[in-house]
């Protein structure tokens, strides 16, 4: 257009954090399996729900921060590949019989191809334009499950009522508890998967991409294949993530899918910390209950209590709970000696 | 003067029950979660945060209700605890609320809880709890089925059977109308449609045209100018406040002078037509159940009275044109008398009962002529409605009341 | 054929409305460099404000000049308290604070002056524009007021120090510190004009779509759709993004069979992905090389 063009070093849009920060330690990590172990034996069964949307919650950060965290891609297009998720389950389980736990998998390839393929326009875009094109598809996705042309499947506006499993083998636990320790089972199985992945070749080429596309490029990383890859995978968690809501929730519908549940997602990835994956968690449980605390302390101002209080958090931590660890560990590093 | 309205009230709906129930029930209390000497607890979610926050009002407004009724003296000396909370008109966090009522707080029954995507999230989960899903509020049809959902009963008249109203008026009045309609796309709209397509029945093919809109389009210019494109002479609007006004106002603007009927959600004179101008609404059709706070012909009514003077002393800061004030009194009424029906036999399984068994109640706030009935097999507390045309600064009512139900038939 | 010009038509008036939050948003981008999520909630209540002025008895033209100064020095008082502190934290917790701060205001608004409708009073009367019928006095008059924006925002940018102080300290920041610019007061700058901008954008919207406390959630959705098609680093183009977006989603709307209706936004904004993956920066926007 013009002759002039702006040449510019951009600085990174999510800063470099290295890839040993990205965990925790083996000891708290322990400490952290057991207390998620016992808990739910001395809970209500409310509260073991709340701490189940928790871990699936947590699990939809993770993916985020997989995405933008690992790769340096934003999306605020989260919420489709989570209601993807969640009406495949709920379809297979509601028309097909099939058993909850085989729909999981099913979805996240179903997210992981859906993803992939989004990734591959996404390629183009970057910063402010990817945000756009992800809140698109976001914005779009409800719609889209409205429309009279799926309406046999996806049960239309009314939406999808879906069955909760029992526990198996005829185990003493409630449905509530069965489906928590189900899902704190797969949500350490594809936390341990998501930290290796990070630490392997791939992991790898996605920071290198982050802090770097060009010098990545100028390396010898396939810059095209692994962002749409970061998509990919980050979709097919999400996916998951979604089956395990609609099963926990037991209801799919287009309101449950809005724009609100990606900026809440985006929010849970800022709190806990972008790139920090044990952040996403300490997101998950910002996103659950400080809604919750906000209402306790004023209902016609619920919202703007929830600003304030969001504001504090980046206010005192602007890089959310990372910073928070990472100011405990030197503590108790001074400790010790 | 109100108080001594209420407790005869009281003293005349004990009778009843006492009457009713042969004095067994008086005899000994019965209690199930949520109720004891002194102490009922209700159980409410409605949207006080996000998009839907405009019904956080009706919240509002039956707190208000509650504190009055409190403040008398409460229900058979229990003081009524509403508690109530913010589900942001999501299902699961309506899913996450409600269990908190129920396993946290444990209400005696879930009041009011408002949508129906909110509602159908929770249904299952509280008929199996057997928790009383009472007096939902939203107009599905899908809320009167007490053969399957015994725990779960509505309120307000469903929208299929207003849009049956429509359609039978339309036939008897316009047999050759050229039907245009504009709906929401969401649950609202569709079951209007449908509504509307079972009451013209063979003679849906005049419907010519169907125009859907989404809440999040900044205005809905284009779709008005392509109904008018299509040539009809009667436009239906089934939409919310405000698209409706947006609507009446974008009618006359491209001077397109079809006979225009807005659904009974949208015919609140303070907050849509009067922002819409009223000379742009003259003749404007409608359907009600309720009364208009805004409408002045109800200014000396003895309901009414009793409405603002619960606004004045309770609620002050309540906006009198807002539609979801009047529907939050009613429905806060409805409760207060079926606990009083209970008497001392305050379990589910009762107030069930007791919400299926209200012959001829009439809230303050419902029109002169509409009443609630229910029964054991009717879950479907309001039916009727009445048509009415805009004309001046308020509404006309005209014809009978006219039951949904019997329309159906 | 008619329907055909009777929905550009309609088009380009509701364009007129993305057209102008556009304009704002193309302000903001060109501060801060990236977009305020909390813009459209920002002029809901700058509208709000004259809305209120109005009810007690100031005349139109007062209440918007008060408004502008109000939102001006709103602007750049939400940026001196709330996000200088953050002017080191990364980018996204930055845009964590615009959804924070879209929180607040919303629910203030709500609260003020409650979620019922409002009617909001237009200077150009709502009668038909030179017979059409189709644009009414108002439509038109908010074209004009867009355009006027467009060329004192171009004549601002273009000709100024000031403006172009502000253009070097959001392109260049370094650089332009190395030159004297007080870059961080280039930025309270543009978040008062930015706030201003959208302020004007409020007041000529509220008349067609009613005063609420939503009534900004979906135009700023446009008009963000419409300030990145046309790039965001220009004005001109913002403004043609916005009537663009406007036709194109009145056309899809009614030629496409189907699904056109429903999928009216979504479509909308595919076609402009289409466009940013042909032209990443937009249609009027300057291409961006990149360097290690």
């Amino acid at each position: 257009m013009s002759a002039v063009e702006d040449v510019v070093t951009e600085a990174p849009a999510v800063e470099a954090v290295p890839k040993r920060a990205m965990t925790l330690g083996l000891g708290t990590s322990l400490v952290v399996l057991v207390a998620l172990l016992i808990v739910p034996l001395f809970v209500k069964n409310f509260i073991i729900f709340q701490l189940t949307m928790l871990l699936i919650y947590g699990l939809a950060v993770l993916a985020l921060n997989i995405l933008t965290g690992g790769s340096g891609q934003f999306s605020l297009g989260q919420s489709a590949f989570y209601a993807v998720g969640a009406y495949t389950s709920a379809i297979l389980i509601e028309y097909t019989g099939m058993n909850y736990a085989l729909t999981l998998p099913i979805a996240g390839l179903i997210c992981f191809a859906f993803g992939f393929a989004f990734g591959q326009p996404a390629l183009r875009l970057s910063g402010v334009y990817l945000a756009l094109a992800t809140f698109a598809l976001a914005t779009a996705m409800p719609q889209i499950l409205k429309l009279g042309f799926f309406e046999h499947w996806t049960g239309g506006v009314q939406g999808l009522v879906v069955t909760k499993p029992d526990a198996p083998f005829g185990l003493p636990m409630s449905q509530d508890m069965w489906l928590y320790y189900f899902t704190l089972a797969i949500t350490i199985g594809i936390y341990i998967a998501s930290v290796n992945l990070l630490r392997s070749r791939s992991g790898r080429a996605f920071m290198a991409i982050r802090d770097n596309e060009i010098a990545a490029s100028a390396m010898g990383v396939d810059v095209a294949l692994y962002k749409t890859l970061a998509f990919g995978v980050s979709a097919g968690i999400t996916g998951v993530a979604g089956g395990l809501g609609a099963i926990a929730v037991q209801f799919v519908a287009p309101d449950s899918y809005t724009i609100l549940l990606a900026i809440s997602l985006f929010l849970g990835m800022v709190v806990g910390g972008v790139g920090w994956l044990p952040g996403s968690f300490v997101g998950a449980a910002f996103i659950i209950f400080v809604p919750n605390i906000a209402e306790g302390i004023s209902k016609g101002l619920s919202g703007a209590v929830f600003g304030v209080l969001l504001f504090l958090v980046i206010f005192l931590v602007p890089h959310g709970a990372r910073q928070v660890a990472i100011v405990a560990q030197q503590l108790i590093g001074k400790l010790k000696k | 003067m109100r108080s001594a309205i209420i407790r005869s009230a009281a003293f005349w709906t004990a009778l009843v029950t006492f009457a009713a129930t042969n004095g067994s029930a008086l005899a000994q209390k019965k209690y199930d979660t949520g109720a004891t000497d002194t102490e009922i607890k209700i159980g409410h979610i409605v949207p006080y945060s996000g998009p839907a926050s405009a019904y956080g009002v009706i919240g509002k407004t039956e707190e208000a209700y509650f504190k009055m009724v409190n403040e008398n003296g409460g229900i058979n000396g229990r003081k009524i605890k509403f508690v109530s909370y913010d589900d942001a008109y999501s299902p699961p966090k309506a899913v996450e609320q409600v269990r908190k009522l129920v396993e946290s707080d444990e209400v005696l029954v879930v009041f009011n809880p408002l949508g129906t995507p909110s509602n159908s999230a929770i249904q299952k989960y509280l008929n199996a709890k057997k928790v009383p899903q009472l007096f939902v509020a939203t107009g599905a049809t899908k809320w009167n089925d007490p053969k399957h959902f015994p725990w779960t009963i509505g309120w307000q008249p469903s929208y299929q059977s207003e849009g049956l109203i429509y359609a039978k008026y339309l036939m008897k009045e316009k047999p050759d109308a050229k039907i245009a309609v504009f709906y929401q796309n969401d649950d609202f709209g569709k079951d209007y449609l449908k509504g509307l397509k079972d009451g013209f029945g063979a003679k849906a093919s005049a419907i010519i045209a169907e125009e859907s809109y989404e809440i999040s389009e900044p205005t809905i210019d284009n779709h008005i100018v392509k109904l008018k494109a299509s040539g009809a002479d009667v436009l239906i609007s089934i939409t919310t406040p405000k698209f409706a006004a947006q609507t009446i106002k974008k009618m006359a603007e491209i001077d397109w002078k079809a006979l225009q009927i807005v659904a009974n959600v949208s015919a609140s004179v303070g907050s849509v037509i009067k922002p819409a101008g009223f000379e742009n609404a003259q003749g404007l059709l409608s359907a009600a159940y309720a009364k208009d706070a805004a409408d002045p012909q109800w200014k000396d009514d003895a309901g009414m009275k009793n409405f603002f003077a619960l606004l004045d002393k309770y609620y002050p800061e309540a906006d009198r044109l807002n539609s979801s004030v009047v529907y939050g009194y009613g429905a806060a009424q409805t409760l207060t008398r079926i606990l009083e029906m209970c008497g001392d036999d305050l379990t589910r399984a009762n107030i069930m009962k007791q919400a299926a068994n209200l012959k001829d109640f009439t809230p303050d706030t419902l029109l002169p002529g509409v009443r609630i009935n229910t029964s054991a097999t009717d879950f479907a507390p309001i039916e009727q409605l009445q048509m009415m045309r805009f004309k001046g600064e308020k509404w006309d009512l005209f014809g009978d009341v006219i039951s949904g139900e019997a329309a159906t038939n | 054929m008619e329907l055909f010009t009777n929905q550009v038509l309609a088009g380009i008036a509701t364009g007129a409305i993305y057209a102008c939050m556009a304009l704002a948003v193309v302000m903001i981008y060109q501060a801060i460099d990236h977009l305020n999520f909390a813009q459209g909630e920002m002029a809901m209540f700058s509208t709000f404000i004259s809305w209120q002025l109005m009810q007690w008895g100031v005349p139109y033209w007062w209440a918007f000049l008060l408004t502008l100064a109000f939102s001006f020095a709103g602007g750049i008082a939400i940026e001196r308290l709330l996000f200088k502190p953050l002017a080191k934290a990364p980018i996204l917790t930055n845009v964590a604070g615009f959804i924070a701060l879209y929180g607040i205001i919303n629910s203030f608004a709500g609260l003020i002056w409650d979620f019922t409708i409002k009617q909001y009073p237009t200077p150009f009367g709502s009668s038909p524009f030179l017979g059409s019928q189709l644009i009414s006095t108002h439509q038109a008059g908010m074209i004009g007021v867009t355009v006027l924006l467009l060329i004192l925002l171009f004549l601002f940018f273009q000709y100024t120090r000031i403006g172009l102080a502000m253009r070097a300290a959001a392109s260049l920041p370094e650089s332009a510190r190395l030159v004297g610019i007080n870059t961080s007061w280039m930025i309270a700058l543009g978040w008062g004009m930015a706030a201003a901008i959208g302020s004007i954008a409020g007041i000529l919207i509220a008349p067609v779509v009613f005063l609420e406390p939503n009534m900004m959630l979906g135009v700023l959705i446009y008009g963000f759709a419409a300030a990145v098609l046309g790039g965001l680093t220009s004005p001109l183009g913002a403004v043609v993004g916005g009537f663009l977006v406007g036709i194109f989603e009145n056309l899809a709307g009614t030629y496409i069979p189907g699904v056109g209706n429903e999928l009216k936004l979504p479509i909308a904004l595919a076609l402009i992905i289409t466009v940013l993956v042909v032209k990443p920066a937009g249609l009027f926007g300057r291409p961006i090389v990149k360097r290690v």
